[in-house]
């Protein structure tokens, strides 16, 4: 009961992040910058508007934002959030809920090119270039997790006995956040801002979602920048038996506003990669994480 | 008994309709009914006898051929291979009917057809060396013709020479194998072969056996004649050789360290490193391509890859004493066996489906397609992602299953540690290849707008395609689903495979299947809020945003090509570029083309055969034509090996 508590929290909380995001960022540039709450100022908005299609679209492009929603909340429901764990757990779960976020991503580009676009052609070629080699980092970190837990389960390998501690622990945690910029759309490796269809990546691909298609899309990366920060909360503040004093859902909390501050903090501080760089960075990842498997 | 029975008489079905078809040639229609309507029942009785079947009935007649005995048996090895051969065969036929069309050559095609189901329903149960090879080279041939069958086209001829070359060379592996088994035990019987194989290094066993078995199999590198058979043959016969004939290199393998006692942990290394490359390469080749069969083709020896990664995860963990991992690795691979069979075999449909709605292959020319083709564009869709490995389909259960033996192997430390590291890295870079690419398959052939005329107005494909193009596909949900009923038959062989005594496989993927399933509810939720939500309000249709552009065209939009070569370039393919750049003021063409040669055949296979081609050539001398002299030479060496059998 505690766990369906806690996921519903994580829907609930997820659209704080973007705006965490932003205020970070307007402070550093000395703006006013948009309210915390604005996203769900847009998707309430969103949500009571009509819909325009292209009309070179068909049923994929439809379905697209919906597919991709639903594989994200479940796999949101796999990492154990709060204090308590996890919604959904079984042994093997990593791999499912690393294949669900595959599947969100297989139909976004899909719906991408169904548009005919060219702008859309690129920004979803680039998606799926980039994730490919996003993919083995994200694989060999949830492998050291599992080594250093004796685990099979996300859930179990962050609510065990033995969490994962000292060296590999930093590594894994830098890489973990390497694929969390990577992943969602932010600088270093993309930026939602720009204001050329050309250069963003993920943006770009959703550019003729409109009205509610659109509402589940931004809402639904929200989630994904909500379970990849509690993927690393968990990570680096131990819960677990061993750790009751920290066991504390204020304190998981917390860890993902400050995820957010850290993502805020990268995207002030950094320009964006020129695009040949950003597979150089994901490869930087996947040696961090093959280094933590070293050392564990 | 009562399953033995019912085998022999699907083979025999098999048999005796495609003699039927031959015979009856002059009227094609009955010609086809008749070996189709012996698939079918082929098929019904064939599974029949796997369902009553207990796993452990062999029958051995006398057959008089030196060393020969017609000894087959029904194991759950053979039981696997053969559940998906009978459906994809029957499927294949069905499909065929259409496809195909009717013409003279008819008769002949559908012979070989059922020629090929049956010698590979043969091949699958024979337990004698002789009988193997005999059903082996029934099967190579009878694929070979069926490649050349389009012989007027020059690429299917030197499709189906390189084809008949590659084989043979796996062939003499493999006689050479079975040779000095025999030559060792005095019997040609399989149940006599573990001795010849205790008494012969382990590492020429197994050499033989890989490259022999290989070869069928498509390992990277001795695949080359894949990508070009494949797209040669006609679709549904792609789809059988593709979905079924190619394991039967699989099945080698399995079949032969079955035969060996103690299976050295090197082995596995070395299967699952042929598993990376093969995978890796074979993915990125099919990115590179533009044709989609070719594409497709590829894919097969990524495939092959993933299976091999399964296997050799499993050889590993049976030699680190670790049984239960054995048992995952195997289970895995043999499962991804059976789900291979099913979606490339819809995926090849597919795309003869495209090519006989619009005569093309070429992606860069399609486009568009899922309008006027909305039932082969939704399966070809399900093949896509359940290649792709994605949940909830049948490709992400198998590829669950290798990656949590992987991932326990690389729990248990030491050397496995690392081999468990590396199998589920490349899985993991694999199938976000697979993904691009699918996405590609799918994207440039049935979204956006048709980039050619011939693209522009096709019709879907008649009933007798597409319903077994749904079956497939169904299946590729069904068992994505409920993964316990398809896990059943993976996991007796793999039990006999690794020695475990472990059976809770469908416990373990039960969950899974729940999951994927709470996806789909999960989406049709979303979807039906989302149509709510849209209800009476305004709902209209535009451009496409084009950036502010007023006269976007289809030619615009992003290719096959284009969506491949930020990965192509990076991992440096050798990709060939002819570019002619827009000239003046007032451009009027411009061209762009890329090929991608295949390293293996370039830069490994051809120079070799030219050597030993410039080499032999001295010994034309002794061919000359004259029909007097061979006699002669035939009378010189039967004279030879008497007098060397008489000293």
């Amino acid at each position: 009961m505690n766990a369906a508590a806690d996921y519903l929290t994580a829907l609930a909380l997820a659209p704080l992040l973007p705006g965490l995001i932003s205020r970070v960022k307007a402070f550093f540039a000395g703006r006013q910058g948009q309210p915390v709450l604005q996203l769900y100022y847009d998707l309430w908005k969103l949500a009571h508007k009509g819909t325009v299609y292209s009309s070179v679209t068909g049923r994929v492009f439809r379905l697209g934002p919906a597919v991709s929603l639903a594989a994200v909340s479940v796999a949101l429901a796999l990492i154990p959030a709060g204090g308590h764990g996890a919604l959904l757990a079984f042994d093997g779960d990593l791999i499912l809920f690393a294949y669900l976020l595959a599947l969100a991503r297989f139909v976004t580009v899909l719906a991408a090119l169904d548009t005919g676009s060219s702008f859309e052609g690129m920004g979803a070629s680039r998606e799926v270039f980039f994730s490919a080699l996003a993919e083995p980092a994200l694989f060999v970190s949830l492998a050291v997790m599992a080594k250093k837990a004796g685990a099979f389960s996300l859930n179990l390998i962050f609510t065990t006995n033995n969490p994962v501690t000292g060296n590999p622990l930093l590594l894994v945690a830098g890489a973990l956040f390497i694929i969390l910029l990577a992943e969602n759309c932010r600088i270093p490796f993309d930026d939602p801002n720009t204001h050329l269809e050309l250069t963003m990546i993920h943006e770009v691909m959703v550019l003729d979602h409109s009205g509610p298609d659109f509402g589940l899309i931004s809402y639904g990366a929200a989630l994904k920048l909500w379970l990849f920060s509690a993927l690393i909360v968990r990570l680096v503040l131990p819960f677990g038996e061993s750790w009751h004093s920290a066991d504390n859902p204020a304190l998981f909390y917390c860890g993902i506003c400050a995820v957010a501050l850290g993502a805020g903090l990268v995207e002030s501080c950094m320009a964006r990669f020129k695009l040949l760089k950003v597979p150089a960075m994901l490869l930087a990842a996947a040696v961090l994480a093959f280094a933590a498997f070293m050392v564990a | 008994m009562k399953d033995l029975v019912l085998l022999l008489s699907s083979t025999a079905v098999l048999i005796i309709s495609a003699f039927l078809s031959l015979a009856l040639r002059k009227q094609p229609g009955l010609a086809a009914f008749a070996a189709i309507a012996g698939c079918v029942l082929a098929a019904v009785s064939g599974l029949a006898a796997i369902a009553l079947s207990g796993f452990h009935s062999a029958l051995a007649l006398p057959w008089p051929v030196p060393g020969g005995q017609f000894h087959i048996a029904l194991d759950s090895i053979s039981a696997l291979f053969l559940a998906p051969l009978y459906i994809l065969c029957a499927c294949g036929a069905l499909y065929g009917r259409r496809y195909g069309g009717l013409n003279s050559k008819t008769g002949y095609s559908f012979f070989l057809y059922n020629i090929l189901a049956a010698s590979m329903a043969v091949v699958f149960t024979a337990r004698n060396a002789v009988l193997f090879l005999t059903a082996w080279e029934m099967m190579t041939l009878s694929s070979f013709l069926l490649v050349v069958l389009d012989y007027g086209s020059e690429e299917s001829r030197k499709a189906g020479w390189l084809y008949l070359i590659a084989t043979h060379i796996g062939t003499a592996c493999i006689i050479a194998l079975f040779g000095a088994a025999w030559h060792m035990t005095g019997s040609a019987e399989f149940s006599a072969f573990p001795p010849a194989f205790a008494k012969l290094p382990f590492a020429a066993v197994a050499l033989l056996t890989v490259a022999g078995f290989g070869t069928k199999a498509g390992f990277f590198p001795l695949h080359v004649w894949l990508p070009k058979a494949h797209p040669a043959a006609p679709s549904h016969v792609s789809a059988v050789m593709s979905g079924i004939m190619i394991k039967a290199g699989i099945y080698g393998i399995i079949r032969m360290m079955t035969l060996v006692d103690l299976i050295p942990f090197w082995f596995g290394a070395a299967l699952a490193a042929i598993g990376i490359v093969s995978g890796i390469l074979g993915v990125l080749f099919a990115l590179a391509q533009h044709d989609l069969k070719s594409l497709l083709a590829y894919h097969s020896v990524e495939n092959i890859g993933i299976i091999a990664l399964g296997l050799g995860t499993g050889y590993m963990g049976a030699a680190a004493g670790r049984p239960e991992i054995a048992f995952i690795g195997f289970a895995g691979g043999l499962l991804h066996v059976i789900n291979h069979a099913f979606f490339k075999g819809l995926l090849f449909m597919g795309a003869g489906s495209v090519q006989h709605a619009t005569g093309l292959r070429d992606m860069d020319k399609l486009g568009g397609l899922l309008r006027a083709m909305p039932l082969t564009g939704a399966t070809f869709l399900i093949g896509a992602a359940a290649i792709s490995g994605l949940p909830p389909f049948n490709g992400f259960i198998s590829e669950f299953l290798i990656y949590s033996g992987a991932f326990r192997l690389m729990m248990a430390g030491g050397h496995s540690g690392l081999a468990g590291l590396a199998v589920l890295t490349a899985l993991a870079l694999i199938g976000g290849l697979a993904a691009a690419c699918f996405a590609k398959a799918f994207g440039m052939v049935f979204l956006g707008l048709p980039r050619t005329r011939l693209a522009a107005a096709p019709a879907e494909s008649p009933a007798l395609m597409t319903a077994p193009m749904i079956l497939l596909a169904a299946l590729c949900v069904l068992t994505g689903v409920a993964p316990q009923a398809a896990a059943k038959l993976a996991i007796l062989p793999a039990l006999t495979l690794s020695g475990a005594d472990y059976g809770g496989l469908p416990q373990v993927l039960q969950p899974i299947g729940l999951t994927a399933a709470m996806v789909i509810l999960l989406s049709a939720l979303v979807w039906f809020l989302r149509d709510r939500l849209l209800a009476g309000r305004k709902v209209t249709a535009a451009g496409t945003w084009s950036c502010g552009y007023s006269a976007p065209t289809a030619a615009m939009q992003y290719t096959a090509s284009s969506f491949a070569q930020p990965i192509v370039d990076m991992f440096g393919l050798g990709t060939a570029k002819k570019i002619s750049r827009p000239q003046g003021l007032f451009p009027v063409s411009a061209e762009f083309h890329s090929h991608t040669p295949d390293p293996a055949r370039d830069m490994l296979f051809s120079p070799v055969f030219r050597y030993i081609d410039t080499r032999m050539s001295a010994l034309r001398v002794i061919q000359h034509g004259n029909i007097q002299t061979y006699i002669l030479y035939i009378a010189a060496a039967l004279v030879a090996l008497l007098v060397w059998t008489v000293l």
